[in-house]
């Protein structure tokens, strides 16, 4: 039976993703270790602050997952919960797993900690990236309601893989925040339309963003992480050139692209006017030979 | 201060530019007899998708042409480039990009350093001085999230709630010595620049140390959960 990933909370995601009787979760909400930031403001604190960390297995291989929750404060990055992912990527330098799962969903630092959760952020991504250099493989996912911006947007591609349903979303400034600052005329935040074309799924994979597209399904995801996993694991000057060549390539054609439509046609996407009502199969067949990537 | 009084007091025997790009700049500054590799950016510009990718350029090409020369990040910067156009080319891509070409660059034993002289925001300074061994600011420089007015409106938070606080917390507030307390700057600098670099330098060479800016933020009573919970969650049972 489908069970939608968009709309689950992240303990549901983990349960979906891993084997069954497989998990262990550490400093689980029992433990109480909340924010402590929060009670000043007068906020509510969440007993897991928003991101589930833990080991599991996946067709029977060691994994580490972490998955943010949506539902409380945006899933956004404090003090605690950055501290937790940092923690469990320390502890994947020790035990070696297959893979580092992140299950993303995360509007970005949180403001009600700004200081703390920026700081956050950073240690994160120094922390996945120095495990990458020790050959830690890291699969980053992306098909919550939040989407994945600020900081996380970084996370999320500082990760090994990278996959990504039509529905997730992926950018730094997500669009609500430019319309504050710079007006409706630079980005229309409640044109749903829009906002997909410049932070979808679909665009992130015809332009390299992400290199999986994943049905809204968790069992879907599952399988999709277990082929992530066998990814060979690269960090190298020989695949930052490569990864360098393709994005300076996009800035080189598309600077002056105002719309994803012309990124699409550019790239020789056929039919970009039916692009959003293809199925994900019939879509990546199409991407194939047009989609960039490193 | 401006970068060329920046320059002038880190590299008193000399520096010179030799690559200019959108309100960014780099070059070579010598200390203690030692070339160090600047890259900056300069009047509180807004990072985007092109400046990025300069930057990661540079980076690049001091780890293929010059063997475990330190990388110096200038900082002023009032943020990523808050532009649809950028977004809809993934500026989250670029920036990481950055963010793993100076990890590169550290994993070929490169010390990497950053100094804020002006203003670092968020993501302007996420994927460049906030990815150094050791973070450095001037006295006189601002870091920050978002100012207290804007996070009052946006968190519906009263401002004077939020004034009140942040006189007893760094974390909601604006500010370098915040961020000194919190760990995250190793240290503030005025006075003697060179000096300070060259220290700093030494600091990095023999120890090469890991992140430790959570046990330092611990020390100074700016950040007191962040480093039990990594050690909680790295030896769970």
């Amino acid at each position: 039976m489908r069970k939608g990933y968009y709309e689950a909370s992240a303990r549901d995601r983990i349960r979906g993703v891993i084997d069954p009787g497989s998990w262990g979760e550490f400093i689980p909400p029992t433990e109480r270790i909340t924010s402590p930031h929060l009670p000043l403001l007068d906020q509510p604190v969440a007993f897991d602050d928003g991101i589930v960390v833990g080991a599991g297995r996946l067709n029977g291989k060691d994994v580490l997952i972490a998955a943010q929750e949506g539902r409380f404060l945006g899933g956004a990055v404090g003090e605690v919960h950055g501290a937790k992912l940092v923690g469990l990527i320390e502890r994947a330098l020790k035990i070696r797993p297959s893979a580092v799962i992140l299950l993303l969903d995360s509007g970005g630092v949180r403001l009600h900690e700004a200081n703390a959760g920026l700081i956050a952020v950073s240690e994160i991504m120094r922390a996945i990236l120095h495990a990458r250099v020790q050959g830690v493989k890291f699969v980053g996912v992306i098909g919550g309601s939040c989407g994945c911006f600020g900081g996380m947007g970084l996370v999320a591609r500082c990760c090994d893989v990278l996959l990504m349903s039509e529905e997730g979303r992926l950018g730094m400034s997500g669009p609500e925040v430019i319309e504050t600052v710079r007006g409706v005329e630079e980005f229309d935040s409640r044109d749903r339309a829009l906002v997909w074309r410049v932070t979808g799924g679909k665009h992130r994979y015809l332009i390299g963003e992400v290199d999986m597209l994943v049905d809204d399904d968790v069992a879907q995801f599952r399988a999709a992480i277990a082929r992530a996993i066998e990814a060979p694991a690269d960090f190298s000057l020989e695949g930052l050139e490569r990864e360098h060549d393709m994005l300076a390539r996009r800035w080189s054609r598309f600077a002056d692209a105002n719309d994803a439509r012309d990124i699409w046609a550019g790239l020789g996407m056929p039919d970009v006017t039916r692009m959003a009502l293809m199925s994900t199969e019939e879509f990546t067949r199409a991407a194939e030979n047009v989609r960039e990537r490193p | 201060m401006t970068r060329r009084d920046t320059l002038e007091r880190l590299f008193p025997s000399g520096w010179q530019d030799d690559a200019v790009f959108d309100n960014g700049f780099a070059g070579t500054g010598m200390c203690d007899g030692e070339s160090i590799r600047y890259i900056g950016v300069e009047n509180a510009t807004e990072v985007g998708v092109d400046q990025a990718l300069a930057m990661a350029r540079l980076v690049l090409d001091t780890v293929k042409q010059h063997a475990r020369r330190a990388i110096l990040f200038l900082l002023d910067t009032q943020g990523q480039r808050l532009r649809k156009r950028d977004e809809l080319l993934g500026l989250n891509g670029y920036m990481a990009h950055l963010a793993k070409c100076v990890e590169l660059a550290r994993a070929n034993n490169h010390p990497i350093l950053s100094l804020v002289y002006g203003e670092a925001v968020s993501g302007g300074y996420l994927a460049t001085g906030m990815m150094a061994d050791a973070c450095y600011a001037l006295s006189d420089a601002q870091i920050q999230v978002m100012n207290l007015p804007s996070m009052a409106r946006i968190t519906k938070i009263p401002l004077g709630h939020l004034e009140q606080l942040s006189e007893h917390s760094p974390v909601f507030s604006p500010g370098v010595a915040n961020y000194a307390q919190m760990g995250h700057l190793q240290e503030i600098w005025d006075g003697e620049l060179a000096a300070k670099l060259k220290h700093a330098l030494m600091r990095v060479r023999e120890a090469r140390p890991a992140d430790q800016r959570m046990a330092l933020g611990q020390q100074r009573g700016g950040r007191c959960v962040a480093y039990e919970v990594v050690q909680r969650v790295e030896h769970a049972a």
